[in-house]
């Protein structure tokens, strides 16, 4: 097994570099330069070339490529142009606030969806399976986006429950009852449209399980039904969800993004958005090479689970 | 699954239960910005959003007198101007000490201009500094005494006390600079009414009262600046009453707040002009009469009231109003009579040749371009012309425009905000501002009285004296018509009802130096 993910994480590496080349055409094809994004109106060619000389991005595209590379093999990911500080505490600062929205919502959506998925299956076609069918594709065809701001008007502005935006009290607060209340509302958003995928797919999975020899035989032998279902069933039916979980965990980083412009959460997400629409390239590029690595991670983390899972991997 | 359900929902409605969402405590003003501040340096930042922040902490030499664009003493308690035009002479008030304690005097002026104009200055390299060329034609800062400074000019420039005025000219304690380098845009240290107290990053920053300010200490103990980009969340926060002060509200959402007695709307016209540039070198627009039957084609009435209701006003010429002093308010607008700009471009002999339209999907100052841009191409069409839309988004459009729109385009939206009468027609309607000798002038308008009225200006030290030549340069501009003058933006601003002797400023700053929020 740890000869398996040393090798996958090594086969990660040519990939993660792979992809800073392509960020690095990429934001030098896109038209717009940072010295004009900064300077906005004032941007004539004399202070762009002034101001693109301080910055050093005067020099050619694969000096500046091999510099960063240098220097980011060394652990220095350079300093963003918009936000005046090192690449690497701003990506740091927001990849963990994402991690913790994407993992609460990661955490909701898979008990949610398996809870909904089982009991779908073991009820199909009851009134409880169209019921929950009903809701989760209502779930799965939501735009995210504007549930949040349905979200926000109902229990922010309406009830005033939950906070509209941030991720912490502005006065006072910064404890875990205080985030956990900040975190209500994004997480749920972010949760929802998985939660539909899991459900279905484990309804699925669980039906086509329930179908299977070797279930009737436990029956057969009478083992009481919740154990056919919880032990047998659920547990062979999670190794097709398993892997799907782990798919669904780069949606949800990628989901992020939007949730987290509409509820102002200080993530990774909204934090891309803005330094592509400013230009600024090493902010870019740090932000995109942690999220790729964390979707690297979360992968390989589903298939290590699917194969402890699955007799027949190993 | 029921008994689990409700177990869920029960533990949910504890561990999140808050009896209503705490309010904003008195004394302390929670204000929503548009984004996450760049950085608290005034020399290396130019947005306004920073601006907002930074004219509450620091103070520059001379300021915007209340209410208007006039330049009156600040740090500086007085000045003198040399005949020709190229020596000023500020004296400055006595007493004052930056937030960390060292004194404001006239060598830490010196200081303040040599950082960002020479490159050899051993703290040259905090920066870049971006709009440093507001200085530019500043040869030497001398000290002459400790509270005597003394700037000599290349050559005569009358924006420089206004440039003074703008954030680039604010100062900054020396000695916090020596102290942290690169990160003192972090550690921000100036003599403002505000002290730097916090930066948490895309969270907060907070600012709390000078007890010693020279102007008298404000009566808030606190300013807190929140970031928060969309506007709807912006929106839905300050509903639910986790903001005091919320800026650049969406038009949509303005006439909610008004009919709401918890919110007071405060608007202000500024600086601002929304335009067409033509392109006068070739294709139709090359014609005067053509260039004019576009500004009578379009319904500016309409795009003011309907697109950007009631934000903004009709532009009669290419100076805004909001230089009261150099605006020749014998101007109108161009009428909207669509007959007569059929006439005219009969008269003119426009063939009905397509013509193409850059517009751009947003950016700063540009309002709502995409319907500004469908409205406008409507009303064209309407008078027989074959407009065909090119749409491009900010950083990409600029890419296209600035360089000139010779052989790709014939008209192009665009927005300036400006702080001098001089700034926009000087980088954009002279012949020498063509692309290809580094101006804005895109579209290639040329008129040697122009040029002329222009650099006179520009080298005329009487206010009076510029202002007759601004209101001559604005009537021929009118009738050259080298742009579509569209619209000057009024800003706006929705504070909670408790919030008193808040004022918007023409020139966009947040000043917050006299507001109170007892309650």
């Amino acid at each position: 097994m740890s000869a398996y993910i040393a090798k996958r994480l090594l086969a990660a590496i040519p990939v993660l570099f792979g992809l800073t080349v392509i960020v690095f055409l990429i934001m030098a094809m896109i038209p717009g330069d940072p010295a004009t994004a900064i300077l906005g109106s004032y941007a004539t060619p004399e202070n762009v070339a002034r101001l693109n000389r301080q910055l050093g991005l005067d020099k050619t595209l694969v000096e500046q490529y091999v510099i960063w590379l240098g220097n980011m093999l060394q652990g220095d990911f350079g300093r963003s142009y918009t936000l005046n500080r090192p690449v690497i505490d701003e990506v740091m600062e927001r990849f963990s606030a994402t991690l913790v929205l994407a993992g609460t919502s990661l955490l909701l959506c898979s008990v949610f969806g398996l809870i909904a998925g089982v009991v779908s299956a073991v009820r199909q076609f009851s009134f409880t399976d169209k019921i929950i069918t009903f809701v989760v594709l209502i779930g799965i065809s939501v735009p995210s986006f504007w549930l949040g701001l349905l979200l926000i008007l109902v229990f922010a502005v309406n009830l005033r429950w939950f906070p509209a935006s941030g991720m912490f009290a502005i006065y006072g607060g910064g404890d875990l009852p205080d985030l956990l209340y900040h975190l209500a509302l994004p997480a749920v958003t972010l949760a929802v449209v998985a939660t539909g995928v899991i459900a279905r797919l484990t309804r699925t999975a669980m039906l086509e399980v329930l179908r299977q020899d070797f279930i009737r035989t436990a029956r057969a032998k009478g083992v009481t039904e919740n154990a056919v279902i919880y032990r047998h069933a659920f547990k062979a039916a999670l190794v097709t969800v398993i892997p799907v979980i782990g798919i669904q965990a780069g949606f949800v980083l990628g989901g992020a993004v939007y949730i987290e412009t509409v509820f102002q959460w200080p993530g990774i997400g909204s934090m891309l958005v803005k330094a592509i629409s400013t230009r600024d390239l090493l902010l870019v590029q740090g932000g995109v090479l942690v999220v790729a690595a964390a979707y690297v991670l979360f992968n390989l983390a589903a298939d290590v689970v699917q194969t402890l899972l699955d007799p027949r991997l190993r | 699954m029921k008994t689990l359900l409700a177990t869920a929902m029960t533990i949910a409605a504890l561990a999140f239960a808050s009896p209503s969402l705490a309010q904003t405590p008195p004394n302390v003003l929670i204000v929503g910005q548009i984004a996450e501040p760049k950085s608290l340096d005034p020399h290396a930042v130019t947005a306004v959003n920073d601006f907002r922040i930074l004219m509450n902490v620091y103070d520059g030499l001379v300021r915007y007198k209340d209410g208007t664009l006039e330049v009156e003493s600040a740090l500086a308690e007085s000045w003198t101007i040399s005949d020709d035009g190229t020596v000023y002479t500020f004296s400055l008030r006595d007493g004052i000490t930056f937030h960390d304690g060292t004194p404001f005097n006239a060598e830490a002026v010196k200081f303040n201009f040599e950082r960002m104009l020479d490159e050899d200055h051993p703290f040259h390299d905090t920066g870049p500094f971006p709009l440093a060329f507001f200085f530019s034609a500043v040869d030497t800062v001398t000290a002459d005494d400790e509270l005597t400074v003394e700037f000599k000019l290349k050559e005569p420039y009358a924006p420089f006390l206004s440039n003074l005025a703008y954030p680039t000219g604010l100062i900054v304690s020396p000695e916090a600079v020596k102290q942290y380098g690169k990160d003192f845009g972090r550690h921000p240290t100036g003599t403002g009414a505000y002290k730097f107290a916090e930066w948490d990053a895309n969270a907060k920053v907070v600012v709390s009262r000078n007890e010693d300010y020279w102007d008298g200490a404000p009566s808030l103990e606190a300013v807190i600046y929140r970031p928060i980009t969309d506007a709807n969340t912006r929106i839905a926060e300050m509903l639910s009453g986790g903001l005091d002060i919320m800026v650049e509200v969406p038009p949509d959402s303005l006439q909610q707040f008004r009919s709401d007695d918890a919110f007071v709307v405060h608007e202000q016209a500024g600086p601002h002009l929304w335009f067409l540039i033509l392109n006068a070198k070739e294709g139709p627009f090359a014609k005067k009469e053509i260039r004019q039957a576009a500004n009578y084609a379009i319904n500016k009435k309409a795009l003011v009231d309907n697109i950007l209701q009631g934000t903004a006003e009709v532009a009669a010429g290419p100076t805004p109003p909001a230089f009261a002093w150099a605006y020749n308010d014998g101007l109108s607008p161009y009428p909207y009579d669509p007959e007569k700009a059929k006439a005219m471009l009969q008269e003119a002999g426009y063939d009905g040749g397509e013509v193409t339209f850059y517009v751009t999907e947003g950016g700063s100052g540009m309002l709502d371009p995409v319907a500004m841009g469908t409205a406008i191409q409507a009303d064209l069409e309407a008078v027989g012309m074959d407009v065909k839309i090119e749409t491009y988004e900010w950083n990409t459009f600029l890419g296209k425009v600035n360089p000139g729109l010779e052989g790709k385009a014939d008209l192009a939206e665009m927005a300036w905000m400006t702080n001098d009468p001089d700034t926009l027609p000087f980088l954009a309607l002279r012949t020498g501002a063509w692309p290809d000798k580094g101006g804005f002038n895109s579209g290639y308008y040329s008129n040697p009285k122009v040029d002329e009225l222009l650099e006179k200006a520009r080298r005329a030290t009487d206010q009076d004296e510029r202002a007759g030549l601004y209101k001559e340069m604005q009537e021929i501009v009118r009738e050259d018509a080298p742009w579509v003058f569209v619209a000057n933006w009024k800003q706006n601003a929705v504070t909670k009802a408790s919030v008193e002797d808040f004022k918007l400023q023409p020139s966009f700053f947040l000043m917050l130096q006299k507001v109170a929020k007892p309650q």
